[in-house]
């Protein structure tokens, strides 16, 4: 549910990029989600569809650029994917880790039609 | 032809720019604050009664009372504590914001106030992605939840400074595995300052209470 607010934060955001850059019209949006952010993709989508009505954006298309969560080994630098569960390394079960990517939430960039001069 | 605009901006950049003002009115004022967040029914308002029951009597406290639905039963019990509490009805929405902490923070009495805390809405996923401005975000995680939860929620333990254990009074009759439950944690937020408690028969409580008059002294 929190979805509504991100998804009014883009909208923010898409809107004010296009007003800075004389965009007539947001045709896309990139957004960069990593797995860790809690996001759900259709409930963004639902929630822009009503929203960006009547706005610079409507109809403007979302792309979700999801990014998986990698971790990585602090004793044998091992990398390795988050999967479906949380899970000590399994090179060599060290619980020293760390997360290397997967907590993105970006709007990464858009692209806007300009005034006609 | 569209052109593109290369923006690569945070989502969360307006909140917490607010979260970042609010921060700054509490520095002013000299208030620690805490976002106090678990889910429904490990023990929140408990152990927020039991806090300041056990509190020094000159640390003055105020509360902020985030509930999806209009009821005032937590802010009242607070209330009933001796200490002035603000509710906010998110009306259905699953988190408090930072705005919303702004708006009640204007309805506390500032200038006689210590220490804040804000009762976040019962939920594990959304409200970890809000920061409100407070110096600690605190989990409360409860025995009978299960010993899986960071290994299901990893996002929350993530921004944790500080995690409550409430409930451990219930650990002989359930299985809850403690070394499990401790593993997912460090994995997610190596070193996490941990606190094993009762809110029910105050076991555990002397070291929160030390940690936490450690803080707001050093305001």
């Amino acid at each position: 549910m929190h979805e509504l607010a991100i998804t009014e934060s883009i909208l923010s955001i898409a809107e004010q990029s296009a007003l800075e850059n004389q965009g007539k019209k947001v045709t896309d949006i990139y957004l960069v989600i990593g797995q860790l952010s809690s996001i759900v993709d259709d409930s963004v989508q639902f929630y822009w569809d009503h929203i960006s009505q009547g706005t610079v954006c409507e109809g403007a298309t979302l792309h979700f650029d999801r990014r998986p969560a990698v971790l990585r080994c602090n004793t044998c630098h091992h990398q390795y994917p988050l999967g479906e569960i949380l899970q000590p390394c399994p090179n060599c079960q060290s619980v020293d880790i760390y997360i290397e990517e997967g907590e993105e939430l970006l709007v990464h960039h858009i692209d806007i039609l300009k005034e006609e001069t | 032809m569209p052109q593109r605009v290369e923006i690569v901006k945070r989502i969360m950049d307006s909140n917490d720019r607010l979260a970042q003002n609010n921060q700054a009115l509490l520095d002013q004022h000299q208030i620690y604050g805490i976002n106090l967040m678990a889910s429904p029914g490990a023990g929140k308002t408990s152990f927020i009664l039991e806090t300041i029951k056990r509190l020094p009597a000159n640390i003055k406290l105020g509360v902020i009372e985030g509930d999806t639905a209009p009821v005032t039963i937590d802010a009242d019990k607070i209330v009933a504590a001796g200490m002035p509490a603000v509710q906010i009805n998110t009306g259905g929405d699953c988190h408090l914001d930072a705005n919303m902490i702004e708006m009640a923070l204007a309805e506390l009495p500032l200038e006689e106030l210590e220490l804040i805390i804000v009762e976040n809405v019962g939920n594990l996923i959304c409200p970890a992605s809000f920061q409100l401005g407070t110096h600690a975000n605190v989990l409360i995680a409860s025995v009978p939840e299960g010993d899986d939860k960071p290994y299901k929620y990893p996002n929350i333990y993530r921004g944790l400074d500080v995690l409550i254990i409430n409930k451990i009074d219930l650990t002989p009759y359930i299985d809850f595995r403690m070394d499990y439950f401790t593993q997912g944690v460090e994995m997610l937020n190596p070193g996490l300052k941990t606190f094993p408690v009762s809110a029910k028969t105050g076991e555990g409580f002397d070291a929160w209470i030390y940690w936490l008059t450690e803080k707001v002294k050093a305001k």
